[in-house]
Parts: C-alpha cells; structure tokens; sequence
C-alpha cells in the first residue's frame, strides 16, 4: 500500500506537532515543581544541605551557595553536583532523593537568593 | 516669716502620697529577682533558625526563658563555665556569645571569624577557644571579658589555611583539634597565652570531627576520606599518631553521607568506643585497651551521634536525612539493637540527664523537644521548639571533651 506524500507529510507535521506541544506541557509541568514539593526543596536544601553548606548558604564544610557564589557557575555543572555529587569530597549524590528537574529549579532558585524555609507541614497532615 | 515657706506639705497630700510610694518601692521588689535558685539542672536548646536559646530546667521539665539575638545557630554548640551559670554560644556566623543562665541575658558577645563550627573551654575555665572553617584556626578568649588573647591559624608552611574540626580540651590550658584540608592533628598550649605553642601530628584524609576519651587520655579523629582513623595517646604524645581500624570499609564502595557523624567522648561505654562509621550503615565497636576492633552493629542507616547512656549501658544512635526520624537504641551487653524509635520528625540531637534516666531529643522538623524515659522508652514530656537543634545540660561543665 502506497499512501500520498502530502498526506505522509501532513501526518509528520502534526505528528511533530503534538510531541512538541505535549514535551513543552511536560516540561513546564517538571521545571516548576508544585508548591508543596517547592516547600519540601526549600526545607532540604536549608535544613539538610544548610548542615554542611550553612542554614544561609554561607558555608561551612561545603563552599558557599549564596546568588553571589554561584554567579560564575554553570547550571549543567551545578545540577551534575547536585545529582551526582562530587567524588573525593563529601558532597553526596542526591539520586533518588531529587529529580534532575527539581535539582534545575533548586540551582534556579539558589542563583536568584534562596527563598526562607517555612518548615515543614504539620505531622498530622502528612498522614 | 520664713518658718512658713518651710514648711512641709499638708496632711491630706501626705495620706495620698505615702500610700503611693509604699506601693511603688513594693512594686520595685516584687519584679527583682525572686527566688535564688541552683544551675545544676539547667540547660541550653538552640532554636536554630531564629538565633535564639531556650533556656530549660530538667527538674520540672520547663522551659524557664528564651534569649534572643545569637546570630546564625545553624550547627551551634554550647560550652559551660565551670560554676554552670554561663553558657557560651558557638554559632555559625562566628559569633561567641556568653549567656548568663540565671538571669537569661547576654552578658558578652563578639564575632570573631566568618565560619565557625564549635568550641571549648580549657580546664581552669579561664579560656574559651573557638574553632574556625574560616578564615581556618582557633582564637582564644578571655572567658570572662571575652576579649581575644590568641590567633592561631590552621596554615601549613606555604600558607595554604585548613578548616578546622574536632576541637577538644586537654590538661593545663592545651587544646587538640585536626584540620580537615592539611590532614593534621595539632596541640595548642596557651599557658602563655600572648605566645601560643603548637605540636603537630599526622592525621589522615579530611578529618570531619574527632573525639577525646572522657580521661582526657587519648584523641581519635573520624577520617572522611579513608576508611580508618587517628589515634592519639595524649599520655605519650611522643609516640605520636597512629590509625586505628585501617580498611573498616573492606574496599567496598562507600554509601553516600547526608550528614558527617559527630564524635564527642560520650561514645565510650565499658572499655569500648562505639564510633559511627562513615559511608556504612554500621557503628563500629572498638576495645579501648587495644584499639582493635571487637565488632560492629548494623544500623537503620549513616548514623550521626551515636551516644552512650551516662551509665554505659545503652548507645542510642540517630541517622542522617534522609532516616532522621530514626532513633535505634543498642544494649551494650549483648551488643544488639533492642529498640527503634520513630520518636518525631528530623531528630538532630539527644542529650542524656547526667544519671541517665532521661533523653532529651530535639525533632526539629515537628518543632519539639521529646523527653523519653530510657527504662520504658516512652515520652514523658516535651515543649514546643522553632526548629530545635543542639541541646545542651549544664553538667557537661564537668566533663573534659564538653
């Protein structure tokens, strides 16, 4: 069976379309995480990151991830330490325990001045 | 006359004003201190995320007053002077801030470096000593006047500064800690304190923190970068430094550490050393005559503290994130776990009362501080705490490595 070419050529185009139009939903949908994971990262990266690199991301053990610090540093590179840590120092991989699209959104938000934690949610609202 | 211009003010007036003033000077005594009161069953809660302590008593379970403006407490300890009224405040930020606990106030205060992480108090009480990242050293204070007496940075001989960790208290007024970069253990004497003297040892592979055994007789650092660590015997320094259970990781691949354990000496219990491990979900259990290995206990998860009861019978053991809300609680006899605990969210701390029959442990992410009973392992009391971290009781005053 032999099907017209335009016909194959409008079915790529729409085709395309689609998959562009549904990867660009996906990734607006994963880029900004909802706002009570948003919270949750917020709380990480304060609380447990902030336990070597500083409740306000001034440093400790771990270099400073203040706006200022960061300025010079590409994402792709930051995002690879976040995921996959830093072998020989003590930064871990934090695989599995954030997406690398919740590792863009945190470098993001750490490069514009970190947003304050508000904690958790209450113990009974978790379950 | 002039008898008349002296004379004095009118009976009525008189009936007003007595009665004013009586009640005024008793208003006045009623607000000054009311009752003397001991300091042995205080203690010190930081609220990390508002620069703020909580001033506690044990005896009542109470919270007695809060003391504001300490600065960045994230990882924030506490060192006690030797009559237990004053706390001294190691933040974050570098602040040193000594609190009177009996009248819940700052009475001295300083910033004297960018990045700190901890401190000590030397045997005689009269020198504070603060441990830096950065710039990387210690300073030393008048621990009444907190004025600085001594600047030692942690430089090796090109100049190259070193973080520095597990800070300790010695004999005289000498102070042992390691530098995480350089790989060093180093010995401060201020006996002189305009003109400090420092010995150096061998240390190994980023030491993260370090502990020194409850008789001030030997010093062991926890080496991040390899799988052992340093020992020092303080009563023969001569000889001195020297690994202790080189290779505990057996060449496996390390498992990632959320947080570095803290080693302090309340993890000696019987003649035995139960040390976390880094990188394996185990505390490894060391005889303390031979510094050998006799074994080790797998654990929930990277253990952070792991914490003799003052009567050497338990180690409670809490974890990394993401297993913080794990306490596991090891029977020193048997060397097995005898409970898990769930007891509340982010458990970042647990201090003993000096006898041992309470826990106290900060839940940072429910915002509380839980009391346990350690013979039932049930709560027994707690109080609301923004974002808890260390918590600290004044008998720590009387303990070298405190």
């Amino acid at each position: 069976m032999k099907l017209p070419p335009l016909l194959v050529h409008v079915a790529v185009f729409i085709g395309a379309a689609l998959v562009s139009v549904y990867s660009a939903a996906a990734d607006a949908r994963l880029a900004e995480p909802d706002s009570a994971r948003q919270r949750e990262l917020v709380h990480i990266v304060r609380q447990d990151c902030g336990s070597c690199h500083g409740l306000t991301l001034n440093g400790g053990l771990g270099p400073a991830l203040t706006a200022t610090a960061l300025s010079d540093k590409p994402l792709e590179g930051l995002v690879a330490t976040i995921i996959g840590g830093r072998p020989g120092t003590p930064m871990p991989p934090f695989r599995g325990i954030v997406t690398e699209t919740e590792a863009q959104w945190i470098v993001d938000q750490l490069r514009r001045g970190f947003p304050p934690d508000t904690g958790l949610p209450a113990a009974q609202a978790l379950n | 006359m002039t008898a008349r211009s002296t004379r004095l003010a009118p009976p009525l007036l008189w009936s007003i004003l007595l009665p004013a003033i009586v009640l005024l000077l008793s208003a006045c005594s009623a607000t000054a201190p009311v009752a003397l009161r001991g300091s042995g069953d205080l203690g010190v809660v930081i609220e990390r995320a508002d620069g703020r302590v909580k001033i506690i008593e044990t005896t009542a379970r109470s919270v007695l007053a809060t003391v504001d403006g300490l600065g960045d407490l994230s990882h924030a300890s506490v060192v006690f002077s030797r009559d237990a009224r004053h706390a001294f405040v190691f933040g974050r930020d570098g602040g040193l801030t000594k609190v009177d606990l009996l009248e819940a106030k700052i009475v001295g205060r300083v910033v004297q470096a960018g990045n700190a992480i901890g401190g000590s108090i030397s045997h005689d009480g009269r020198l504070v000593v603060v441990q830096n990242y950065e710039p990387g050293g210690i300073k030393a204070f008048d621990a009444n006047t907190l004025e600085l007496l001594a600047d030692v940075p942690a430089a090796s001989e090109d100049g190259r500064r070193s973080k520095v960790v597990g800070l300790a208290d010695l004999s005289g007024q000498r102070f042992i800690y390691s530098l995480f970069e350089l790989g060093e253990i180093r010995i401060t004497d201020f006996s002189d304190p305009r003109k400090p003297l420092t010995q150096r040892f061998a240390g190994g592979k980023q030491p993260y923190d370090a502990l020194v055994t409850p008789d001030g007789r030997h010093y062991i650092a926890g080496l991040f970068g390899e799988d052992g660590l340093a020992l020092v015997d303080l009563w023969q320094p001569e000889l001195g430094s020297r690994k202790i259970l080189a290779g505990y990781g057996r060449g496996e691949q390390p498992l990632p550490v959320y947080k570095m354990p803290h080693l302090r000496g309340w993890s000696v219990a019987g003649g035995r050393a139960y040390l976390p491990a880094i990188g394996r979900h185990e505390v490894l259990v060391v005889d303390t005559g031979s510094w050998q290995e006799v074994g080790r206990i797998a654990v929930k998860s990277q253990p952070v503290f792991a914490m003799a009861r003052p009567d050497g019978r338990e180690i409670w053991v809490n974890f990394a994130f993401p297993d913080n809300g794990w306490v596991q609680v090891i029977d020193t006899l048997t060397g097995q776990i005898t409970h898990t605990l769930q007891p509340g969210r982010g458990i970042l701390h647990m201090e003993f009362l000096s006898k041992g029959n309470e826990v106290w442990m900060s839940a940072r992410d429910d915002n509380r501080v839980l009391i346990y009973d350690t013979a039932t392992k049930k709560p027994v009391g707690g109080f609301d705490a923004s974002s808890p971290s260390g918590i600290f009781f004044t008998t720590r005053a009387a303990r070298t490595g405190f």
